[in-house]
């Protein structure tokens, strides 16, 4: 766990670089955290994915995972890895805000 | 009269039934068992079925042979849970009520969640070994095979038996050693994981294996479909992987009852709490086995470890008791790793695979998260612990519910 200034704002992360408390995040935290995995600029279907995960992260808790941004956020599968290249849910989880998915067992 | 209904005669259901017929008195309680299928199969035998290790026999009884005298069982598929108003329909109409309902009802694999994976290739040159009609089809294709691409592939997590796919490749390689056709097969291990494995200790341990056997890994895979007219794997990320001989794992998910009867997340599994594996849905349900959504292994050794913590609980709830039994994750694994050895893995939610002696502390005879002789004399006579010990509800020798501490390196 590390203290952290992201977007003008002192937050805790862990060791990969994940929020601990994802209600310290904010948009411009997602701007700046992007940048760092990779991502120049957020686009409108960037942010689709993003707020789909935090909406979905309050009302139902637990893990996201691609089949359920594609079953309950209506978002195409292809185009998430397009708009999130080399592991769209590690990537996109992190610049939510939210903790990194639960390896499965 | 009360109602115990479990739907689901697999491990899980049938240790259930076992351990509540003894325990729940039959003045108050009938307790009724539903599955679909007439026969139990020893699925982790599977995996020896492509090598002609064991036959069909090795793996098959009738499922009645388990069912224990005082439980009524019920040869029907189930076509609804309604949880509402607690009762499910069977499909021949007859509806069945209950007090307290125990879901047994495993997980499958579905070829279909692939794209292009269920064409027709389809046991022809490409196959899975989570069925014994894969498994089958597999020994008869891999018996006149000459070498070529080989590619073990893994299509999403989580599956059952997650240590399976490892095992299988590591039997394959030994297998061409011993036809002499080693040097003609190049072999490819194709995962959506980060490494060989989920568990770290465990990856860096079985990846080591990989590739001393000359096995190529390819992480980080998410397939998006099966190209059968170029005989290639196809990544969301454009990746291929070219293959000759394709043996996949499929999606696994729940029972389609459960999606029927708007009980699951979106794989249909049942959501569990962890500890108590009382379903989130309602109180007087409970969930066991591969059927839950719960972040430990989906196995038979699980299942086991849960029966006795639920059947704890179940009998508080009975008695409007607080439930005390927690379930602490416990997996125990063996991991055949080829030319008659095996690892063994005790882990749960708390800790990783380490090394360390089974069930003994010091003493063994097991070594855990090391590769030895007596590991696999271990794995194989489990075969006969399942039938006679496991399923009857016995207690397994020196194997505790809960993983315990003593003689491991933590």
């Amino acid at each position: 766990m590390a203290a952290k200034v992201i977007a003008g704002t002192p937050v805790e992360v862990n060791e990969e670089g994940y929020l601990v408390d994802a209600s310290q995040w904010n948009r411009d935290m997602a701007t700046e955290i992007a940048r760092e995995v990779d991502i120049q600029e957020l686009t409108d279907d960037h942010w689709k994915v993003i707020d789909f995960l935090r909406r979905d992260a309050e009302e139902k808790g637990g893990s996201p995972t691609i089949r359920r941004l594609k079953k309950a956020g209506g978002i195409d599968t292809k185009l998430l890895y397009e708009l999130f290249p080399g592991g769209p849910l590690k990537k996109a989880t992190k610049i939510a805000g939210l903790p990194k998915p639960a390896s499965c067992i | 009269m009360k109602n115990l209904l479990i739907l689901g005669a697999g491990t899980a259901g049938t240790m259930m039934a076992t351990h509540l017929n003894r325990k729940l008195d039959k003045k108050e309680w009938r307790i009724t068992i539903v599955d679909q299928h007439k026969t139990h199969y020893y699925q982790p035998g599977f995996l020896f079925i492509p090598f002609d290790l064991y036959k069909e026999k090795d793996v098959i009884k009738a499922k009645t042979e388990f069912i224990p005298k005082g439980v009524t069982y019920i040869q029907e598929r189930i076509d609804i849970i309604d949880h509402e108003n607690n009762q499910v329909s069977l499909a021949n109409g007859d509806s069945l009520a209950y007090d307290i309902l125990i879901i047994a009802t495993g997980s499958r694999i579905v070829p279909d969640e692939i794209e292009g994976l269920n064409g027709p290739g389809w046991r022809s040159n490409v196959f899975d070994f989570y069925t014994i009609e894969g498994a089958a089809a597999l020994r008869d294709r891999l018996a006149g095979w000459e070498g070529g691409r080989f590619v073990v592939h893994l299509s999403e997590m989580p599956i059952k038996c997650p240590v399976a796919p490892l095992e299988f490749t590591f039997l394959a390689e030994a297998f061409f050693h011993k036809r002499g056709i080693r040097d003609n097969v190049q072999m490819t291990y194709v995962t959506p994981l980060s490494g060989a494995f989920t568990k770290q200790n465990c990856s860096t341990v079985l990846g080591y294996l990989l590739d001393e056997k000359g096995i190529t890994l390819v992480p980080d895979f998410d397939v998006e479909r099966v190209d059968e007219e170029n005989n290639v794997i196809r990544s969301y990320e454009d990746e291929e992987v070219p293959y000759d001989l394709l043996v996949t794992v499929p999606t696994n998910m729940g029972d389609a009852v459960i999606e029927r009867s708007g009980l699951g997340d979106d794989l249909n599994f049942v959501p569990t709490d962890i500890h108590t594996l009382q379903s989130k849905a309602q109180e007087n349900i409970f969930v066991i086995g591969d059927a839950t959504d719960l972040p430990s292994s989906k196995a038979g050794s699980v299942a086991h470890f849960q029966a006795d913590v639920l059947t704890h609980n179940i009998l508080s709830y009975i008695q409007g008791k607080e439930m005390t039994a927690s379930f602490d994750g416990h997996a125990n694994c063996f991991i055949e790793s080829g030319f008659g050895k095996a690892f063994l893995i005790d882990f749960n939610y708390e800790y990783e695979p380490v090394e360390g002696t089974f069930p003994l502390p010091g003493i063994g005879p097991f070594t855990l998260l090391r590769e030895t002789r007596i590991n696999h004399l271990g794995k194989l006579a489990f075969r006969h612990m399942y039938w006679h010990i496991l399923l009857r509800g016995l207690p397994m020798p020196g194997i505790t519910t809960h993983m315990t501490k003593i003689g491991k390196k933590l």
